[in-house]
């Protein structure tokens, strides 16, 4: 079996095809960006969880650490339980403090973890104390809606 | 036509159809089971996936980029109106990874290669060179389907990936150079939004799959086409409009499957 000009025109479409998934994975993809391989898991109840989405992002000082795992509703206490996969290299202190945000006003919605001050750090399975549940804009607006109708009541007095 | 005559005809339509369905079924196990072959003798898949994957490169190169480009152009018109000409590059990317890229590139394949798989292999059962094949006991299906099988199987997820490659890249030239999108919100967009097990490793899948269904097809349309001109003729278009609709069927039970979105 000898090589012909075939096997060379074969030979760059397969090169080319693979060259294309690389970019793919490289260039348009995650893949260079996220290496997450030792991670640990943390746990954090929420009353709101608004519109967060498991994969969705954690992040601490807006540099991402981490995903959301899962999210199930805790039946006992009736709020949302959130598991969070984080990092191995970053580690938190006991008294972190676990918040749902939203990137932009409309953006999707992320945990953004604030360090406290504790000595002692969380280790895999621990849950987040203290938390604060997503912003509901409707509530928001709904509020600053009432409280415009009270103003006009009394507009001159 | 009588009552009666209207319920055979109906009748004799469903049982052709059940017919051929189990036909078909067979034929794609007997090529699986044929397979061996086209790895033992490599170069008989090499010279179909010449045929079929290096001869469709440049339809899929320049379909990829113009609709990549007509992407980038109507995402960015939509865009604008919200302020998030930003997120066009996660938007091109993303319609071309999961969805844009293996069907147009699959509805291109079958209409490019698998239609000329049809024909070749219905004009070879017309010329009865089949026959012949069979009478120096070298079985057809062996040397002349599974070949073009695996050569169909193989090329298909690399043209989907040039295809999506070549729809960045038009996307990228309408956007950023044309239109004057941020350079690095762009590309830093298209990374956070597209995620590589979800949406890359996903879309190869369809496109293996699309190849597999494509390449079956086309295969035991040619296989089955009546020995006769118009027959063939048939057969190519019976082809091309099966495929199609098959791809399209398809990547809806595989989107579903897929993307159902956040809901754990």
């Amino acid at each position: 079996m000898k090589r012909t000009k075939l096997d060379l025109w074969v030979g760059i479409f397969v090169v080319a095809g693979l060259a294309a998934l690389a970019v793919l994975a490289l260039k348009v993809g995650n893949l260079s960006t996220y290496n997450m391989s030792e991670t640990y898991q943390l746990q954090a109840h929420f009353s709101n969880i608004g519109g967060l989405k498991s994969q969705a992002s954690i992040k601490s000082s807006g540099v991402l650490i981490g995903r959301v795992a899962q999210i199930s509703l805790d039946p006992k206490r009736y709020e949302a339980k959130v598991t969070m996969t984080i990092d191995k290299r970053y580690q938190f202190p006991k008294d972190t403090f676990a918040n749902i945000l939203t990137s932009g006003l409309l953006g999707e919605q992320y945990i953004g973890l604030i360090p406290g001050g504790d000595e002692a750090f969380l280790k895999a399975g621990d849950e987040i104390k203290k938390t604060q549940s997503a912003v509901a804009l409707e509530d928001l607006i709904s509020r600053f809606l009432y409280s415009k109708a009270e103003d006009s009541k009394q507009p001159n007095k | 036509m009588t009552t009666v005559e209207n319920l055979r005809f109906l009748g004799r339509r469903i049982v052709n159809a059940v017919w051929r369905i189990g036909y078909a079924s067979r034929f794609f196990i007997m090529i699986l089971f044929y397979s061996g072959t086209s790895f033992r003798r490599f170069h008989l898949t090499i010279k179909e996936l010449f045929s079929s994957g290096v001869m469709s490169l440049i339809i899929i190169l320049v379909a990829g980029t113009f609709v990549g480009m007509v992407l980038g152009l109507q995402g960015y018109e939509t865009l604008k109106r919200y302020g998030a000409e930003s997120a066009l590059g996660s938007l091109v990317a993303l319609s071309l990874v999961r969805e844009l890229g293996p069907v147009l590139a699959a509805l291109l394949f079958a209409s490019r290669a698998g239609s000329a798989m049809t024909a070749e292999i219905g004009l070879m059962k017309a010329t009865e060179q089949i026959s012949a094949m069979e009478m120096m006991a070298i079985s057809p299906m062996a040397r002349l389907v599974a070949p073009r099988f695996w050569a169909g199987v193989i090329s298909m997820p690399l043209l989907s990936a040039l295809f999506s490659a070549m729809g960045v890249f038009g996307g990228y030239v309408v956007g950023v150079v044309l239109i004057g999108v941020d350079q690095g919100s762009f590309w830093s967009q298209m990374q956070a939004g597209v995620d590589f097990q979800h949406d890359i490793v996903n879309g190869m899948i369809k496109s293996f799959v699309f190849g597999v269904a494509v390449t079956a097809i086309a295969l035991f349309e040619g296989y089955d086409a009546p020995p006769t001109a118009e027959g063939v003729s048939g057969a190519t278009t019976r082809t091309v409009v099966e495929s199609s609709l098959t791809i399209l069927f398809l990547d809806f039970i595989l989107t579903a499957f897929m993307f159902q979105g956040g809901v754990v």
